[in-house]
């Protein structure tokens, strides 16, 4: 009895000490972001005189406002919000192909392997590792030559081709253990080689999928050298945009601004963390412990 | 001609040669069922006939039609798989009709047989159910009913029972049987279990390293095996095999053993049988049922003899009691009937029956006649 309940009382003791640990380090990480909103939502005078930590006097949304579409981005004063737009008109046709062309590879080179397929799939994969820097000046000249260079399109097809090799190997180790006797039952029941990725393989996917296109969309939005490197001034993606609002040398630093822009620059990728994460930490899980 | 025919097909993997030049022809509405240990060649066959692997070199062909190159679609053939291949994003019912609507045959067609196989599997309360929701034996309904609305010439089965538990698929092994008695339609069936085997087929082909060892009917294969190893893998306990040398005796020849303790023993052949083979060693083969005591042996026989042999062993099996002795060296089992008062460590009569006696060359395995 008096065993039981002085382990019950040690208990509560490293218990406490665990939580009061976890909350540490959870104001810890949070503490940046209180900095970013809290700061973004004060008028810049209360900014400059040195109010970092303290909580707005006054509330004001003006520098959302400003941030959105009246600040001064590169030599025009149009806000985020054309940039934002690239962004999304890059993200979303990148993430959609290298998923829908990751899907197709692992369909291939699990349930149709060729001569060469596993060399194929080791070249994809060292594709993951090749550091973005060195391909920068071939891409330029590829891009210049296929008439994409400065463009959106451009952008996409260089993520895409980034993207491919991971996706391929998301898919790929989820479908080496896909049963490749449903691929047979399929075959004689006279599906081709396209209506059984579509019907039979695709719809049961959603796991790895997940995790490949908040993957993709985190790496591809974020991305900031080749959005520098291959876009011009209409084309130039959010990151690159906020990069030029808070770098701008000319006028006063609006603090309260450039803290507004990031946020809105980090939200897409928050969003899709919270409608999809949950499928995220799911998905990884099933590729590794069946792959 | 037959229904199908198989005929010198082959299988290769590079330079392996995974199954030997095979024939094998089948009439319309026969149940055969491919039987061997794992990596004889029988899934390989099987899926030959299904169009999943290719023909090396030789010919199979349904109803007359060569089927070489011709896809697994368009052979008009359903397969059922081992692990049943359920599509697992799809209804029971999506999975029946997957075939029809693969081969553009209008929704209003597809109804009525998706409702007739459903009533004939029993499965139709499960009609709107995933995979995942079913159990074993009604994912292997369901399996069933997916080959069986196709209405296809020739059925292949996979293993279908072997993922299930005992029970269900001894019930099951008599629902396959019921099925094709009722429907007559061709079954070609690979099993590792010769039970099945035995119980389900019109004819089997026991397969072992890449060569079909010999093709009949499930009688033939059981009582007149052409080796040694069809001998000791069909029956359940296998064949008793054990070495003898024939010799002459009285009425023609005998086959002389030696029992446990130096003892010797002649047993005589029935009908003169191996007189030709005198002074030649051999092995002995003789199944459980031809080995029992002296009330529990075969009436109808002409040539059961008794011998005294040491008991080894006794197993009570219910039924009846499986005794064992050492002829030869090896272990010997014979059944008998259960309530005969036999114990371990005497000598007891045993009754051979000789009439189901087969004879083997020890050096080629093969039978000799």
């Amino acid at each position: 009895m008096s065993a039981s309940s002085s382990a019950s009382t040690g208990n509560g003791i490293a218990r406490f000490i665990l939580y009061t640990l976890l909350a540490l380090f959870c104001v810890y990480y949070l503490l940046p972001l209180y900095v970013m909103v809290v700061n973004s939502l004060k008028p810049l005078s209360e900014i400059t005189s040195g109010g970092m930590m303290s909580l707005p006097e006054t509330l004001t949304f003006a520098p959302w406002q400003s941030a959105w579409s009246q600040a001064q981005v590169g030599v025009e004063a149009t806000g985020l919000r054309p940039y934002f737009i690239n962004s999304i008109q890059m993200v979303v046709p990148a993430v959609a192909l290298s998923t829908l062309l990751g899907a197709l590879n692992g369909y291939v080179l699990t349930k149709w392997p060729f001569r060469g397929s596993t060399i194929l799939f080791g070249l994809l994969l060292f594709g993951c590792f090749i550091p973005f820097q060195i391909v920068l000046i071939p891409m330029a000249r590829m891009l210049g030559l296929m008439g994409l260079a400065g463009s959106v399109p451009g952008l996409i097809f260089v993520h895409l081709v980034y993207g491919i090799g991971f996706s391929t190997l998301y898919f790929r180790n989820y479908y080496a253990a896909f049963p490749t006797e449903l691929v047979r039952a399929a075959q004689i029941d006279g599906a081709g080689f396209f209506t059984i990725f579509w019907r039979i393989l695709l719809p049961s996917s959603g796991p790895i999928a997940v995790v490949c296109i908040i993957w993709q969309f985190t790496n591809i939005w974020n991305d900031f050298l080749f959005g520098a490197s291959f876009s011009d001034f209409d084309s130039q993606p959010m990151t690159v945009a906020l990069n030029n609002l808070v770098q701008s040398s000319t006028g006063v630093k609006e603090y309260n601004v450039h803290f507004a822009g990031a946020i809105m620059a980090a939200l897409p990728t928050l969003l899709v963390y919270i409608v999809a994460g949950r499928y995220f930490v799911r998905g990884l899980m099933a590729g590794s412990v069946k792959g | 001609m037959g229904f199908l025919d198989i005929k010198n097909a082959t299988k290769s993997y590079g330079a392996v040669k995974v199954l030997h030049e095979t024939n094998i022809s089948i009439e319309e509405g026969e149940f055969l069922v491919l039987v061997g240990p794992s990596g004889c060649g029988k899934s390989t066959l099987l899926n030959m006939i299904a169009g999943l692997e290719d023909i090396t070199s030789g010919e199979i062909a349904i109803k007359g039609r060569s089927m070489n190159g011709v896809k697994p679609a368009e052979r008009n053939i359903a397969m059922v798989f081992q692990s049943y291949a359920l599509y697992p994003n799809m209804t029971v019912k999506g999975n029946i009709s997957f075939g029809m609507e693969m081969h553009g045959m209008p929704k209003e067609q597809r109804e009525p047989r998706i409702a007739q196989v459903a009533d004939l599997l029993q499965i139709s309360h499960l009609l709107d159910r995933k995979p995942g929701q079913l159990s074993g034996g009604q994912r292997q309904r369901v399996a069933m009913g997916r080959a069986l609305v196709r209405e296809p010439d020739v059925f292949l089965f996979d293993e279908p029972l072997s993922n299930l538990d005992a029970k269900l698929r001894v019930d099951m092994r008599t629902e396959i049987k019921k099925l094709h008695q009722k429907l007559g339609t061709t079954i070609v069936y690979v099993t590792h279990d010769q039970i099945e085997a035995l119980t389900l087929s019109t004819r089997i082909a026991v397969m072992f390293g890449g060569y079909v060892q010999q093709l009949g009917t499930p009688k033939e294969i059981y009582d007149d095996p052409a080796n040694m190893f069809v001998a000791g893998f069909m029956g359940s306990p296998s064949m008793n095999l054990f070495p003898a040398k024939i010799v002459a005796s009285a009425n023609g020849s005998a086959a002389e053993v030696a029992l446990h303790g130096g003892q010797t023993a002649q047993i005589p052949f029935a009908n003169g049988a191996m007189s030709a083979h005198q002074g030649r060693e051999i092995i002995l083969g003789l199944r459980p049922e031809a080995i029992t005591d002296k009330d529990g042996a075969d009436r109808n026989s002409q040539s059961v003899h008794i011998v005294e042999c040491p008991v080894e062993v006794t197993e009570p099996a219910g039924s009846d009691t499986f005794v064992v002795t050492q002829i030869g060296g090896k272990d010997v089992t014979g059944r008998f009937r259960a309530d005969v008062n036999v114990k371990a460590g005497e000598t007891f009569p045993f009754a051979f029956n000789m009439e189901k006696a087969v004879v083997f060359d020890p050096k080629t395995e093969d039978r000799i006649r």
